[in-house]
């Protein structure tokens, strides 16, 4: 059975629909990209993901023990965190608040996971520095540390890579890659059609038309082999 | 000098002013490093000038305990004003904004019509740059005082890593499992009461300055979060406490003295900062 399955799903705001039909699933250990332009749906379509708002219409239904809020989740900065005074052992390690309820602190476990989490995004030696310090390539990193203290089964990443230099920007990609070949299932929203291609097992197209279904297949399609010719002219130009 | 502080603290009502001014000091700062952050910087000022209206609608009214509806509807401001804060169809500043001149100008209007006080401007004046009050605190008033003020310290500690959660990232604590809205409410009812506290101390126009200056100050040295909540709480403290006792000596007013030690720090502490910066 699938982590997540979605069915007939119509996203908006207001219950004005801004994208209807969508219709995909998850499975473990999937690496799904979700492409589209600007404005058709990308992030609301996560956040409806992650419950942050209901869905217009249609189901979402999570499956194989996986709890709602087992899902780690990357977001896009935001302005308040660009001069936030925080240690990236702290950021780390709030990631763990979920699983805390109603207990106050942290217990010995959650900080040995926030340990653990720096340790393979390799910012441990950054523990005690100040997230707004940080390069854009360093602080993503430390929100992915945080998302992996969270959940260890599926991460939904937001654009990691936006606004990265194109060497950071490939670390990104390897750091991701790594971690679904650990078996996290990865669910991306990307503008890069290019690594979607490259990395991506599925691709869900949102937009006019919608597309979803593995990387060969779309290639394979029409809507698939425009925006690709698309994006390579762009990257010629 | 000495000996005229010494003269002063003879009296039972300079002692309690300084315990409600450094509590007061203490408990703003708390918060103060979460609504910087939180982008929330006004809600002192928006709130403190809702107290203002509800205390004229409370002397208009001729209620004896003032608290009974100044309260109240400074906590319900807060709640509207905080938890709106992310899809309301009027954003956050604006939002503070609309409700602080709206008090303010609604509290001027009442007491206008209604007053039967002959001194109206000196009782605006005072409501909104504090007043002599803090200086004629009964016992009863600073013991409310300390009980709120242990109150707001102890439910700061326990939610301390919530609240830091909630601040700095809220969707990602909302889509982890961290009921956020419950932590917003909490935060919102808590300012609100240390605010209709801080209206004894500074007025009404002077709230913010509480709230704000000693997080800002404490975040040009700090880097981390927790160290920059102790500094401001210390900061503030200290402010507090030496503003009132150069207004004593010197017979200025409470509240703008206070608040120029504060503005006076700031200013050290953004030096200190930047000396630091290029040391390191």
């Amino acid at each position: 059975m699938a982590l997540l399955t979605v069915s007939n799903l119509s996203l908006g705001y207001d219950s004005r629909a801004i994208a209807e039909g969508l219709t995909f699933s998850v499975s473990a250990g999937d690496y799904l990209c979700i492409v589209g332009e600007n404005g058709s749906g990308k992030t609301t379509l996560m956040k409806t993901l992650l419950g942050l708002q209901e869905p217009v219409g249609g189901l979402i239904s999570i499956g194989e023990g996986l709890k709602k809020n087992e899902i780690g989740y990357l977001p896009q900065q935001t302005i308040v965190q660009k001069d936030f005074p925080a240690s990236v052992y702290e950021i780390v390690l709030s990631g763990c608040q979920g699983r805390c309820g109603l207990r106050p602190f942290y217990s010995k476990e959650e900080k040995a996971l926030a340990g653990e989490c720096m340790e393979r995004m390799g910012i441990a030696d950054l523990s005690s520095k100040c997230y707004r310090n940080l390069s854009g390539g360093q602080q993503q990193r430390v929100l992915l540390a945080r998302a992996l203290c969270a959940a260890q089964k599926i991460l939904l990443l937001d654009e990691p890579v936006a606004g990265l230099d194109p060497v950071v920007t490939s670390e990104m990609y390897d750091l991701i890659l790594g971690l679904n070949k650990d078996g996290i299932t990865i669910i991306m929203i990307s503008h890069d059609i290019a690594a979607a291609i490259r990395y991506a097992s599925h691709i869900l197209h949102i937009g006019d038309k919608v597309f979803y279904g593995t990387r060969d297949e779309y290639l394979s399609s029409d809507i698939g082999r425009s925006f690709a010719a698309l994006q390579e002219k762009g990257v010629e130009r | 000098m000495i000996s005229k502080l010494a003269l002063y603290f003879e009296y039972p009502m300079v002692r309690y002013a300084l315990i409600v001014g450094v509590l007061i000091a203490l408990c703003s700062s708390l918060l103060g490093v979460t609504l910087v952050l939180k982008r929330f910087s006004f809600i002192g000022d928006g709130l403190s000038h809702v107290a203002f209206g509800a205390i004229a609608i409370a002397s208009v009214l001729n209620l004896t305990d003032k608290m009974l509806i100044v309260l109240p509807v400074t906590v319900i401001s807060a709640v509207l004003l905080l938890r709106t804060g992310q899809n309301a169809k009027i954003k956050g500043d604006a939002a503070i904004a609309m409700i602080s001149v709206g008090a303010l100008a609604f509290g001027y209007l009442l007491m206008n019509i209604f007053s039967t006080s002959s001194n109206l401007t000196g009782d605006v004046c005072s409501t909104l740059f504090g007043s002599a009050s803090i200086l004629t605190l009964t016992k009863g008033e600073v013991g409310l005082c300390i009980v709120l003020s242990v109150a707001v310290v102890l439910i700061f500690i326990i939610f301390y890593n919530k609240i830091f959660a909630v601040t700095f990232d809220e969707n990602f604590a909302k889509a982890t499992g961290t009921k956020t809205d419950n932590y917003n409410l909490l935060i919102a009812v808590t300012i609100a009461v240390i605010i209709v506290l801080a209206m004894n101390l500074v007025g009404s126009l002077l709230i913010s300055a509480l709230v704000i200056f000693p997080a800002l100050s404490a975040m040009r040295l700090f880097q981390n979060f927790k160290s920059v909540t102790v500094c401001s709480v210390i900061l503030s403290v200290i402010c507090s406490f030496s503003g009132i006792i150069i207004s004593i000596l010197a017979g200025t007013p409470v509240g703008s003295t206070i608040v120029a030690v504060d503005v006076a720090a700031f200013g050290l502490c953004y030096l200190a900062g930047a000396i630091l910066k290029i040391g390191a």
